[in-house]
């Protein structure tokens, strides 16, 4: 059923201009064509940009079968009588490096660990590597390093290895941190961003937006009264409890962080060449954060998050999922936000609040506020 | 959320729509939505699916970033560039193509581009870096000049010698007028803008009620408010009348802002000529500084080029903001032109009804092609 239109003389169906769109999308999602001449802050925005520089330059060139899935950490088994392993990478170059709720340390290690979690890993050993600006000073350094020992022993991981280098001042944002973080795989069945299957329920842990918000009024120093505080948290606990109560039902684990809960999903419809239904009234957003958003002209879908979680689950596992989400303390206000469904594939869509329909695409470059 | 849940009701929203299709009956009826907040509302909370089918939203001209020809880019670029420059812009202007790249590449290239929330967080930068050029990339319709207005009061008073504005401040009246005389433009009605009317007050819009007979709804952002608007509209059609309705009453008083348009006289004269993206040129409908605050004006502070580009070929973002085509009825919609790699200004700005439509409206059929099993969804706490 499409809509005919009658413009300019022409004859258009809804249908023809749609598929024509979608012809268009599905081929240029099969070749990268990485246009950009120089690197932009888009390209470290977490959405399209990212997805396409990495597409474009350094999924071809490091190719390999662990690399392949592109999820938040390769899984291995080093040899028949090991357990299987989790191994990840993060940089943190977060401004103001102090926020409500959090620091660039905190982050640091919450971020690894989160992504050691997000392959069902029980998160081991962390490393940390530091990049110096000239001048930066060492009660900072000292305030920093503190917060993420206590995130570490928090978490019961140890930070095992590092490395500082210090370049001239104007060379950095003060601080720049690195983490790689190692883990047991808990999980034995194939889990990832390539597993769902249609039917599929979607869960998400908790309140959107938190973390993006908070940094940004930080950042911006914007006059607005509000308790936002960044949610970052580790998330493995959750995951072990979450592992328990879905066992081989669960099918893909990633934690919305840059590009928000929209470019995750994607990333997820992409992998496994499914579309997602999401059902807007049922995705938890808090008030102060709707509000802030509205105000900026952002999407809270888009917005970075740095202690939730989204996990698709078979359909028969999702209420003792959601069950054992909400029993977690990092997972009180979880919800079941949408349905895995056969296509068009590699699209997201939401029922709106007001019952109307519309794509949810991945985060264009940086969520940049509207003029009016 | 107070005060915008009860915009957002579904079951009140389908009440209304279902009004619309009774007064609207087998009538074919094209509307325009002057502003891009509301094509963007349209399309953020599909409202195009709860229409009836003979209801076509045709998207105007309002949105600011999409009609400033590429001419002024390259002057913003240009200024952005000059040494010892902090060149400050909104957000949405960041990612809009001049004829050599955007401010985002000028950027990325080592000019000093910053996006501020208000053109007072501009001032703000020049009072800290006293021994830099801070430049304000003013855009936008009636509804941001009074804060460019009240800054460059600011600026004048506390003696901020380095600061200038780079005015590109347009008025709505004088471009609806242009495209209601554009003989290739049949509308039925106007869904009025919301913010730029809390300025200027509703009386201006009487001309077209009176003169061309179309009805005119001053409408709010949230979705509720634009189908009450397009009810509101179905409405005088269906008894033959054609007036100036305000649905906005909680936002919009009739004389508009009396304080806002005293701050913009006071600071600002309409120039004789501007060009526009897409409607060329049309007489007295943008702002510049008056000559008294000269000494604030980065187009007298800077030499810039100020040549006109023409826009791209391929694009026709002309034809789409006049409302003649459809945003997919461009050759280059969806192919060459995307978000990621717009060519024109409708594809850049979040408002602009090209980027709308490719980010939100693409599968409408979607929901048609596989149903929303979503009858085991619980309800978030809000």
């Amino acid at each position: 059923m499409s809509k005919p239109i009658q413009e300019s003389g022409q004859h258009h169906d809804m249908a023809e201009v749609i598929e024509k769109i979608e012809r268009v999308r599905q081929a240029r999602r099969h070749k990268f064509y990485l246009r950009d001449e120089h690197i932009t802050l888009s390209h470290g925005s977490g959405g399209k940009a990212t997805h396409n520089l990495i597409e474009g330059v350094f999924a071809p060139a490091f190719s390999n079968p662990l690399l392949e899935p592109l999820d938040d950490a390769a899984t291995f088994t080093p040899d028949v009588l090991s357990p299987r392993l989790a191994f990840t990478t993060d940089s943190y170059v977060v401004n103001p490096l102090f926020f409500p709720g959090g620091d660039i340390g905190k982050l640091a290690v919450h971020g690894t660990i989160n992504d050691l979690a997000m392959a069902a890993a029980k998160p081991l050993y962390l490393s940390a590597g530091f990049i110096l600006e000239e001048g930066f000073p060492i009660a900072d350094l000292r305030r920093i390093v503190t917060s993420m020992a206590a995130a570490a022993a928090d978490a019961g991981v140890s930070i095992v290895a590092g490395d500082t280098k210090v370049v001239q001042r104007g060379k950095a944002d003060g601080v720049f941190i690195n983490t790689t973080g190692i883990g047991i795989v808990r999980a034995r069945w194939p889990m990832g961003q390539a597993q769902l299957q249609p039917g599929d329920r979607v869960l998400l842990s908790g309140p959107i937006g938190d973390h993006g918000i908070a940094v940004m009024l930080a950042r911006e120093a914007l006059d607005m009264e509000t308790t936002i505080e960044s949610d970052t948290a580790p998330l493995h606990t959750l995951v072990a409890a979450l592992l328990d109560a879905a066992e081989d039902g669960l099918h893909c684990l990633k934690d919305p962080t840059r590009g928000g809960v929209a470019t995750t999903l994607n990333e997820m419809a992409l992998g496994s060449q499914v579309a997602i239904a999401l059902d807007e009234p049922a995705i938890p957003v808090r008030p102060e954060v709707r509000g802030a958003c509205e105000m900026l002209g952002l999407d809270p879908l888009t917005i970075a998050n740095e202690g939730k979680a989204l996990a698709v689950v078979a359909p028969e596992a999702a209420h003792a999922a959601l069950a054992a989400m909400r029993a977690h303390p990092l997972g009180q206000e979880a919800a079941i936000i949408g349905t895995v469904q056969i296509g068009p594939a590699g699209t997201v869509f939401m029922r709106t609040d007001i019952g109307g329909t519309r794509v949810l695409d991945m985060l264009v470059g940086d969520p940049l506020p509207r003029i009016c | 959320m107070k005060y915008v849940d009860e915009y957002r009701d579904s079951a009140l929203a389908g009440q209304v729509a279902a009004e619309i299709a009774r007064l609207s009956g087998d009538r074919p009826l094209k509307f325009m939505e002057v502003c891009g907040g509301h094509t963007h509302t349209i399309y953020k909370y599909g409202i195009e699916d709860l229409l009836p089918r003979t209801i076509d939203m045709v998207h105007g001209p309002g949105c600011p970033v999409c009609v400033l020809p590429m001419g002024r880019i390259d002057d913003a670029i240009s200024m952005a560039r000059t040494d010892g420059v902090i060149f400050t812009t909104f957000g949405d202007m960041m990612r809009v193509p001049g004829s050599k790249g955007s401010l985002l590449d000028a950027r990325a290239d080592g000019a000093d581009v910053r996006f501020v929330y208000s053109p007072l967080d501009a001032l703000k930068i020049a009072s800290q870096n006293p021994d830099r050029q801070v430049v304000f990339f003013a855009i936008g319709f009636e509804t941001t000049a009074p804060s460019t207005a009240i800054t460059l009061l600011r600026a004048r008073a506390e003696g901020v010698k380095n600061f200038s504005i780079f005015c590109n401040h347009i008025n709505v009246i004088p471009a609806l007028q242009a495209l209601l005389v554009s003989p290739d433009l049949h509308l039925d009605g106007f869904v009025g803008p919301g913010h730029v009317s809390m300025v200027i007050g509703i009386r201006p819009y009487e001309f077209i009620a009176r003169d061309h007979h179309k009805p005119v709804v001053i409408s709010g952002f949230e979705p509720l408010d634009m189908i009450q608007s397009i009810q509101m509209l179905v409405k005088q059609i269906s008894k033959g009348r054609a007036e100036v309705e305000n649905q906005y009453v909680r936002v919009v008083r009739p004389e508009g802002n009396v304080k806002a348009l005293a701050v913009m006289a006071e600071t600002m004269m309409l120039r004789p000529i501007f060009e526009w993206r897409g409607l060329g040129t049309i007489a007295e409908s943008a702002l510049k500084l008056r000559p008294e605050f000269a000494d604030w004006d980065a187009e007298l502070r800077f030499a810039v080029p100020g040549i006109r580009v023409a826009d791209p070929k391929a694009c026709q973002c002309g034809e789409v903001l006049k409302g003649a085509i459809k945003p997919w009825e461009c050759q280059v919609f969806g192919t060459a032109c995307t978000p990621e790699t717009p060519i024109g200004t409708c594809m850049v700005s979040s408002e602009g009804a090209c980027a709308a439509y490719f980010n939100y409206g693409r599968f409408s059929m979607a929901t048609e092609r596989a149903t929303l099993p979503m009858s085991d969804l619980r309800p978030a706490a809000r």
